[in-house]
């Protein structure tokens, strides 16, 4: 199925081929009807994905778990069940299962099933470790406009923090460009599974994000360098930069309108920045915007209504309980920390409760991790976001509660058809938990990428090591 | 203020605090036909899980007997004597309070961009070498980070500074996370870095950070006899004021704690020991300790981990790993967990994560409280529940190195603290929000 979908992929990428010249016909016929209808061109048509996902799955074989209790990331929660995983996708569960002639059988009792662990907010690879200059390829600091730089041209695919997080359970993950800039570059939607270019793991068909930035570290980095040096600033320089991207997107429809049309016509000429923010109000590319207080998110609202886009998700949304009514009227997800707070002031009123209230309020409700830590155990940051929730009268049951680790964040990044939960036809992103991974001693024990399994516990000559670690100390060592 | 006033109209008692407060808590407390308990400084929880980290183990269920602000005894069983408050712990789990292994607790309230830190020095001609810092005169129990620290079970801490570009880190303290009197400890100890970022300010390279290191010591030694008045010469690299904060140092008087990392780093250390023979060494972080961790046991050096820790941050942590408090234990090292400070609260995650990789429960518990207070002299007083400790209790939901699981009552000093901080009123408010007028006259 894989195949099948990168095909048509790379398909849709030839036939939209940048032909960028404008060619008129050699014509002995001077009469100006004659002329005009004799100019033969080629509309010029940017290609919307010149890096295309070279993704391959990675061999796998039936696999069948029995007798464990699945979670399916939408609300479902099946005890002493069944999962077959297949070709890549997810064939059968429960009782509805046709088995193959050929297939393993891994024996679930006691442990737990769940779709694998989707983080919407990393820097895997772009601020990898080691933590040196040299590779700190996250923030495009020059300038707080910067949508035309993408964070998949930082990747460094050899960052061992990939391995570390599929070992938590994660098997798709978002790479963000930092917060610095108001507008930060584009995101992309990676598989975790590390290989020679970032291509190879660049998710199949995941729309691209951009990263915004709300509050104190655009005024922070540019407050000394031409500017923005206060919020107030940071909303004008949105509200500037989304009136050209308007006028950007206004001059290439009227182009493509009258090349329709037959009227001779040239094509505008390609800003990279323009075209990224276009891809926003065109509805291509899904914002995520870093902001921390509630009023910043509420003002950022009205942005988005003012010049006609959608904020997929705010990012930290440290006060999004403070608001969690209008984000859920707004349909703006929310991707927090379960208990991060007080490292700076935009920060300082950050609560146990928040992903347990945004939720309640009818938000899309996301755990993040934003941390090459963090990313290890997000079961245990939706664990402690749910307890907290219920110390407080917020009854959540864990099932749903497991959405804000796969398919609320699926939902955020665009990727939720092909994966985020355990369903007949999807992908099979599977994590097979030692028990119940609200617990803290649980561990993912065997992790599957499209059916193939990626990091298996009990094996360890199998577990993938970056070219970094490979003969250095601690090469292979329980990590 | 609302907050005492709240804390002690709950607690319906007098508090050992202050007198303005107690009359203010008395008044608050009649005027909502509370009466003050008469036998509100002895309390008995009963029926417990009880760690007790000392002499009388774990028992599955027993009763701790709070008086006069210590643990007057703990009997199995579910007995609860008469003139006792009872808290009832039937299902629960009661342990020492947790002490807060390596933070800044006090002495920071936000961190970045956001005013005075006192968890970080500049240059001071009163200090050469960073030794003479003395952080106990930077603690603000008024910091919000106490309530929201206490309430998860965290009754003491032990507090320095975070980020120095001198060679030392000064000498921080421990404390206890009430509302008054928080200094526990002045001077508890001086820390030290020598890792890749402390090489990079001290000199540009190890070559220079050791010697400079050793010199320091050796004035240190000389100094202990010297008279280090202004009328007499001190021609040292260190200040008079370094010097006599280093002179109880390499007498053995406090621990020196040493942020280092890579096995090199760590030798040296050891090597150290063995010139300097009373040193009390410490080791922070130790990423690569799990690889001499035989050399640290003989050496009798404890290492305070992040048990977390696991990425090549730096060509100095290559060899870090989820299993180092696992593999230090069973060499015999003394494992304590807790480097944090805003979210110190969370080194309950941290000890699970470490037993989760291989690390014993009880070593797991000691490192959350007896180890600390052991490494820091403090065992006298904190870290285990036994006859004469200071009453610092905290019953649990149940295992609190579980994430679900949540401190209910915590005793500081024999005293239930009110389960209350500025997060809890901030959640109240959103969650009970008036709806026809602005939330500012919500009042949780």
């Amino acid at each position: 199925m894989y195949n099948k979908n990168k095909s048509t992929w790379m398909l849709a990428a030839i036939s939209t081929a940048v032909l960028s010249t404008l060619t008129l016909s050699a014509c002995s016929d001077n009469s100006a009807d004659a002329k005009a209808k004799s100019i033969t061109t080629e509309q010029v048509v940017i290609n919307s994905d010149p890096f295309p996902s070279t993704y391959e799955p990675i061999p796998a074989v039936a696999t069948l778990i029995t007798n464990a209790t699945i979670i399916d990331g939408i609300g479902g929660l099946d005890t002493d069940s069944q999962i077959l995983l297949q070709d890549g996708k997810i064939i059968g569960m429960g009782a509805d299962i046709t088995l193959p002639d050929d297939y393993i059988e891994i024996d679930g009792t006691g442990k737990y099933v769940t779709p694998g662990i989707i983080d919407t907010h990393s820097h895997l690879g772009v601020y990898p470790s080691p933590d040196t200059r040299s590779h700190a390829d996250g923030n495009e600091m020059t300038s707080p406009v910067t949508a035309q730089v993408w964070a998949e041209h930082s990747v460094w695919p050899q960052d061992p923090g990939f391995q570390r997080a599929l070992a938590g359970g994660v098997t798709s993950l978002q790479i963000l460009p930092g917060s610095a800039n108001l507008f930060g570059g584009r995101s992309v939607v990676l598989k975790n599974l590390p290989d020679r270019s970032v291509q190879d793991m660049k998710f199949p068909d995941a729309p691209y994000g951009i990263k915004m930035a709300c509050g104190e570290n655009p005024k922070r980095v540019y407050g000394k360098k031409g500017g923005p040096s206060t919020r107030m600033a940071n909303v004008a320089g949105y509200r500037k930069a989304w009136i050209g991207a308007a006028e950007y997107k206004a001059k290439w429809e009227q182009y493509e309108a009258d090349f329709a049309a037959g009227k001779d016509t040239k094509a505008p000429k390609r800003d990279l920045n323009n075209e990224t923010l276009k891809g926003v109000l065109d509805g291509d590319i899904i914002v995520h915007m870093h902001c921390y207080r509630a009023d910043e998110m509420v003002v950022m609202m009205d942005v988005m209504q003012e010049f006609d886009y959608q904020i997929g998700s705010f990012h930290h949304a440290v006060e999004g309980y403070k608001i969690a009514d209008k984000l859920a009227q707004n349909n703006v997800c929310a991707s927090m920390w379960a208990d991060w707070w007080g490292f700076k002031l935009e920060a300082y009123d950050g609560i146990r409760e928040n992903v347990a209230m945004v939720h309640q309020a009818g938000a899309c409700a996301v755990v993040h991790s934003d941390s090459d830590i963090g990313i290890q155990r997000l079961n245990q940051e939706a664990a402690k976001a749910w307890s907290d929730g219920r110390r407080a009268g917020i009854d959540i049951s864990k099932a749903d509660a497991w959405q804000w680790l796969t398919a609320n964040a699926a939902k955020s990044l665009g990727i939720f058809d092909q994966t985020g939960s355990l369903e007949v036809g999807k992908n099979a992103d599977v994590v097979l938990w030692s028990t119940d991974p609200f617990s803290t001693y649980a561990q993912a024990e065997k992790v599957f990428i499209d059916g193939g399994l990626a990091f298996d516990r009990s094996q360890p000559d199998t577990w993938p090591v970056s070219d970094f670690e490979l003969g250095q100390i601690g090469e292979g060592d329980h990590k | 203020m609302k907050r005492l006033l709240t804390k002690f109209t709950k607690v319906g008692k007098v508090s050992a605090f202050g007198l303005s407060i107690s009359i203010i808590s008395i008044s608050a407390a009649l005027s909502l036909g509370i009466s003050p308990s008469a036998s509100a400084s002895q309390f008995a929880i009963v029926g417990g899980k009880v760690h007790t980290l000392s002499a009388q183990g774990t028992l599955d269920e027993a009763t701790v007997l709070i008086k006069d602000g210590k643990v007057e005894q703990i009997i199995a069983g579910t007995q609860s004597p008469l003139g006792y408050e009872r808290i009832d712990a039937a299902g629960k789990v009661v342990t020492p309070g947790f002490i807060g292994a390596y933070t800044a607790l006090g002495l920071v309230e936000v961190g970045f961009s956001a005013g005075q830190v006192d968890a970080s020095t500049t240059n001071h001609p009163v200090t050469t070498i960073g030794a003479a810092v003395d952080v106990s005169y930077g603690i603000n129990a008024d910091s919000s980070l106490i309530p929201i620290t206490r309430m998860e079970g965290f009754t003491s801490a032990v507090t320095g500074i975070e980020y120095s570009d001198y060679l030392f880190k000064g000498q921080g303290a421990v404390i206890q996370l009430t509302d008054n009197d928080p200094l526990l400890k002045a001077r508890a100890f001086m820390a030290l870095s020598v890792n890749n970022s402390s090489a990079s300010d001290t000199g540009g390279t190890r070559g220079t950070l050791w010697v400079a290191l050793k010199q320091a010591l050796n004035e240190a030694e000389y100094a202990i006899d010297a008279d280090l008045s202004p009328t007499q010469p001190w021609h040292g690299m260190i200040s008079r004021a370094d010097a006599k904060a280093l002179a109880h140092v390499v007498q053995g008087h406090k621990p020196l704690l040493i942020k280092a990392d890579r096995k090199a780093d760590l030798l040296h250390i050891i090597a150290l020991k063995q010139t300097f023979t009373n040193l009390k060494i410490v080791i922070i972080s130790g990423s690569d300790a799990w690889r001499v961790a035989d050399e640290l046991a003989a050496a009798q050096i404890p290492v305070i981990v992040n048990p977390e820790y696991n990425l090549p941050g730096a060509f100095d942590t290559l060899g870090a790993t989820l299993a180092n408090a696992g593999r230090l234990e069973q060499a015999g090292v003394k494992v304590a967990i807790g480097i944090e400070t805003h979210n110190i609260r969370l080194a309950t995650q941290h000890a699970g994560n470490a037993v989760a990789n291989g690390m014993s429960y009880d070593a797991a518990l000691a490192s959350l409280t007896k180890h600390v207070a052991e490494i820091f002299g403090m065992q006298q007083q904190i870290g285990s529940l036994a006859p004469g400790m200071r009453a610092d209790v905290v019953v649990w939901s149940g295992d609190p190195l579980e994430v679900t699981e949540a401190a209910e009552h915590v005793f500081i000093g024999g005293e239930p603290i009110n389960m209350q901080s500025r997060q809890t009123l901030l959640r109240d408010r959103y969650l009970h929000l008036k709806q026809d007028k602005p939330m500012v006259y919500t009042r949780p």
